[in-house]
């Protein structure tokens, strides 16, 4: 059993640094060197060729848009672009690699020293982003046996589907002065580039598909210290609790190790999504020789002073200020805020109010009703059938009176079942509220006459018993009876 | 019967005969099959050869040319690949045991030119084994032997080739050329090898050795149809990122122009002297007197960093070199060894490795991962790219001076087979003043230019700028009017014909 030690006593002991790697799969349709396709989930090794299979004699050749795509994200990230700059490759043997090198950036990357300013808990830090590089992605390796690792397996498989799709890899400097708040502000920062990639629309950021990934330095210097401490990286970070809680393991874990005497190894380690704690992996005290060098199959890239500009221009609003700027426009608080971020809805409420809804109605569908649906079926909430558009026509169908919030699901339940648009199923449906006074005094008078004691205390001035009645009438006419109306009624009727 | 003379003329005088209709594309391809079946048992030129794949192709030639349909100049003439060139139909060894049997899924873009040019694959030659030599002696499948004299080695890497053209199996073949696989087996073998600029002819498909090195190209036995065969391969492919979207100059009609008054021919001081065989110079000298002669203006240029072009070139070579043959690691194709369940992927990749390499490439990956390796990186590989680049700026400030410079080929003419097995550095030293060329990626040559005492062929290499192939062909077409005219025909008569050949000069 791995010692660890209380949090508080790290922090009053010790200075955390820690350092992010963060992979980002690029959602371009075809791969970083190759046509391939880069969809997710196909049939093993259909989405191969000569070249993601490295076979002898393929050569690569670079996607244009992958490098368009790396340098937006360099240009919202800060950095520079670099006006010329080669592939490497990075040699080393291990079978998801084709070619058993990995066609990278490595002294020239693309983009390089920019910074990202976030908010924790109150407290502004400032991340530097020390380079963003081009790579591509290695094959997926299933490990066959009880252990389901590496270690025991019997046999391995091999799906080349992934190998050479394009990656950006966003490296930070080390990030010191978090104290207590490290694992938040790494935490905040993965959440950050989520968000803006997102915004970039460069990457679907599927940190459950490994879309986006993350791999945590951390190291922890004894307080007044001018030198940082022995790192562990740490990998297998898969999604944003894991990041705050693989932090918080490794700060423990090395903060034991520590005042017991001990020395932290410089290595690999797993962390383990269900023990939240972290593991050995392969040593890194005798450091992989990677025998760097230009890529001479590929010629440099050197994009233009005036495309670089151009691309500036795309950018969209920073995730911060668009945050803020919503937040104003739909009268939210942080809390409603974070809601519709964790449901990822902001998008889809921006072009349903665009499309003229009312926020508070849209922000109430969409992170209420549609995103329960998208969560019961197991999908995204974009990838429902159901468009802001259709949305927007619902609230509007509210707003003026024709549809109930009760009708309304029932106007989504069409529209996500393919019933056509929201107009559509409600005339098919034949969902409108019915406000004729004719068809609702008959239903009144049934009601009260099959409630003789409900309507004898009305009469006595007890309106909050109007409800039962009213509740009555809604199920005789199918809920499409105008509630506002029917109280009328019973009061001229009782009153 | 077939024309026994067929076997000797020049592919475009059949590539006229079979516009004429004088000839049938599968009568001219029968008759090169019958050549190989009879010399290949000595020669060992060939590793695969593709009977039934030949014929078919080339009755579908003669199918389409009877239906009147307009062919490419070269269509219906067999050529031979060599065996690093990816074929659909047909192995592709590399000359190595590691590869043997593998056939590859697709077609290399020069491959795919052929055939549309309507050329008839014969089959795939030999060569040292994944290009690593200069005598084809490094084949895991045995030497190939020079049609001059079967005891001597055809030149390498692409002896196969060579050989196949100089024995008359084959018309024209395709090589490639990294430090002077082309040119030096054409000037130990009396044929024409022409290295074009780098980037001038796709790389696709063929297995790489060195990649800022290699360059397919050209083999032939007269200059015009080494000119024609080029324009069939030249041009820009989207496959290939380093290769160059530019016009290719017409390189046919600089070979037939036979004039080269006013050109100002360079001779590089630093490729001759000691180390070259007397008669290597004797021919040399000939030559440029010849240019002066037709008026060309010959100079002597310096360019004094090729004297360290050979050991730039065996630490960059090498270290590609290992980095691209690190994909040969028993997982997907080719050999495999040791996988009888008692090792792992790691230890099955080694011990494949072990065994399916041999010495040389061995010798080589071992360099190469030492020049790139942590500590050693700046001093070795960092150090030979920087003698690179002032090798390319001695082309430069030579081509300021110069249309074309001119050295000998090679140092010496063939050497016997096994003579430099145990000698690396003998060996390595075949390709020192083909070498300069490869790292500056500007176009080269090899033109026969005549014999030794002992009777054996000598070339004269002409290296020109980069993009400027057309002038490579414009002195080499000259060259051969005038030689051949002293000779009384093509040098190739001259040699001593092998007892089964079935090839006859008219």
């Amino acid at each position: 059993m791995t010692e660890i030690l209380d949090y508080d006593d790290v922090l009053e002991s010790f200075d955390p640094a820690i350092g992010l790697e963060v992979h980002v799969e690029l959602s371009t349709a075809s791969k970083m060197f190759c046509g391939c396709s880069t969809t997710f989930g196909a049939e093993p090794n259909s989405q191969t060729c000569p070249v993601c299979l490295g076979l002898p004699g393929s050569l690569p050749v670079v996607n244009a848009k992958a490098v368009e795509s790396a340098i937006r994200i360099g240009l919202a990230l800060n950095c520079q672009i670099a006006p010329w700059g080669r592939f490497a490759r990075k040699n080393y043997f291990y079978p998801d690699m084709t070619k058993n090198f990995q066609t990278s950036q490595y002294d020239e990357p693309i983009a390089h020293d920019g910074w990202v300013d976030l908010e924790v808990e109150g407290e502004m830090f400032r991340i530097e982003v020390e380079r963003a590089h081009m790579e591509e992605d290695a094959g997926k390796l299933t490990h066959v046996g009880t252990s389901g690792r590496i270690h025991g397996a019997e046999y391995s498989l091999l799906d080349y589907n992934r190998a050479g799709t394009p990656l950006i890899e966003i490296v930070t400097r080390p990030i010191l002065g978090t104290g207590a708040k490290a694992p938040q502000v790494a935490k905040a920062y993965v959440s950050h580039l989520r968000d803006l990639m997102r915004a970039l629309k460069v990457s679907d950021v599927r940190m459950e598909h490994g879309s986006l990934r993350c791999d945590a330095n951390i190291s922890l210097a004894h307080k007044g210290a001018q030198e940082l401490g022995i790192r562990t990286e740490t990998k297998n970070v898969n999604s944003l609790r894991s990041v705050e809680r693989a932090i918080t393991f490794e700060m423990r874990r090395q903060g034991a190790l520590l005042l017991d005497g001990g020395r932290v190894k410089q290595e690999t380690r797993h962390f383990d999504e269900a023990t939240g704690t972290t593991r050995s992996g392969r040593s890194k005290e005798e450091a992989q020789d990677y025998r760097y060098f230009a890529e001479p199959d590929l010629v440099p890239i050197a994009p233009s002073a005036e495309w670089i500009e151009e691309l500036r221009a795309t950018l969209p609003e920073q995730p911060v200020a668009r945050r803020k700027r919503l937040a104003t426009e739909w009268d939210a608080d942080e809390l409603a805020m974070r809601d519709i971020v964790a449901v990822g809805a902001m998008d889809m409420i921006e072009e349903t109010v665009a499309a003229g809804a009312p926020p508070q109605a849209a922000r109430k569908w969409w992170v209420g009703e549609l995103a329960r649906r998208a969560n019961e079926g197991g999908v995204e909430l974009e990838e429902l059938p159901i468009t802001p558009r259709d949305v927007a026509e619902v609230c509007a169908l509210v707003v003026s009176g024709e549809l109930n919030d009760k009708l309304a699901r029932q106007v989504f339940e069409g529209v996500l079942a393919g019933e056509g648009s929201a107009r559509e199923v409600v005339d098919a449906r034949g969902l409108a509220i019915v406000s004729d006074d004719g068809a609702l005094k008959e239903a009144v008078d049934k009601a009260i006459a099959a409630n003789p004691d409900v309507a004898a205390r009305i009469r006595d001035g007890k309106h909050q018993a109007i409800g039962a009645l009213i509740g009555q009438v809604m199920k005789a006419m199918r809920g499409q009876a105008d509630a506002g109306r029917v109280r009328e009624l019973v009061l001229e009727e009782l009153g | 019967m077939t024309d026994a003379t067929l076997l000797t003329k020049p592919a475009h005088e059949l590539a006229a005969m079979l516009r004429a209709g004088e000839i049938t594309s599968e009568e001219l391809t029968r008759a090169h099959l019958e050549q190989i079946e009879a010399l290949n048992p000595t020669l060992n030129a060939f590793l695969a050869v593709d009977a039934d794949g030949a014929l078919a192709t080339a009755r579908a030639i003669d199918a389409r040319r009877a239906a009147g349909e307009e062919l490419g100049p070269l269509a219906g003439v067999p050529i031979a690949v060599k065996d690093n060139f990816c074929t659909r139909d047909l192995p592709t060894t590399c000359g190595s045991r590691m590869l043997e049997g593998w056939v590859p899924p697709y077609d290399a873009t020069i491959i795919t030119r052929l055939r549309d040019a309507g050329l008839v694959i014969l089959g795939k030659t030999n060569m040292d084994e994944f290009a690593m030599g200069s005598s084809t002696e490094t084949s895991a499948f045995g030497p190939t032997r020079n049609p001059w004299d079967i005891d001597r080695i055809p030149g390498g890497s692409g002896g196969g080739s060579s050989a196949a053209v100089a024995g008359f199996l084959a018309p024209l073949a395709v090589g490639s050329d990294t430090g002077g696989s082309i040119r030096q087996p054409g000037a130990v073998t009396g044929t024409v090898g022409v290295k074009p600029t780098y980037g001038g002819v796709s790389r696709f498909g063929v297995v790489a050795m060195a990649s800022s090195l290699d360059q397919p190209g050209p083999v032939a036995r007269t200059v015009l149809d080494a000119a024609l065969l080029h324009e069939v391969m030249a041009g820009h492919d989207p496959r290939d990122s380093t290769s160059i979207d530019r016009p290719v100059p017409a390189l046919a009609d600089a070979a037939r122009l036979r004039d080269v008054r006013g050109m100002r021919v360079g001779v590089v001081k630093e490729l001759g002297g000691e180390g070259y065989d007397v008669a290597v110079e004797a021919r040399f000298l000939e030559a440029v007197e010849l240019l002066k002669e037709a008026g060309a203006e010959v100079i002597e240029v310096s360019c004094p960093h090729f004297t360290y072009a050979l050991s730039a070139y065996y630490l960059i070579h090498p270290a590609e070199v290992s980095s691209n043959l690190a994909r040969f690691d028993a997982m997907r194709y080719g050999m495999r060894c040791g996988d009888d369940g008692t090792n792992g992927a790691e230890a099955v990749t080694s011990i494949t490795r072990g065994e399916g390499f041999g010495r040389e490439v061995k010798r080589r990956l071992i360099i190469g991962t030492h020049a790139l390796s942590s500590g050693y990186h700046d001093q070795y590989y960092g150090s030979a790219q920087k003698v690179r680049t002032l090798v390319a700026r001695d082309f430069d400030a030579a081509f300021e001076l110069c249309d074309v410079l001119v050295s000998p080929t090679t140092p010496t003419v063939a050497f016997k087979l096994g003579e430099r097995m145990n000698d690396p550095l003998a060996m390595y030293k075949a390709d020192l003043c083909t070498i300069p060329s490869n790292l500056a990626g500007n176009a080269s040559a090899s033109f026969p230019v005549g014999v030794s005492d002992e009777g054996l062929p000598i070339g004269l290499q002409v290296m020109a700028p980069p993009l400027a192939d057309d002038r490579l062909y414009r002195i080499g077409g000259w060259l051969e009017a005038v030689l051949e005219e002293t000779w009384g025909g093509p040098l190739l008569q001259q040699m001593k014909p092998l007892p089964e050949t079935k090839a006859v000069f008219a």
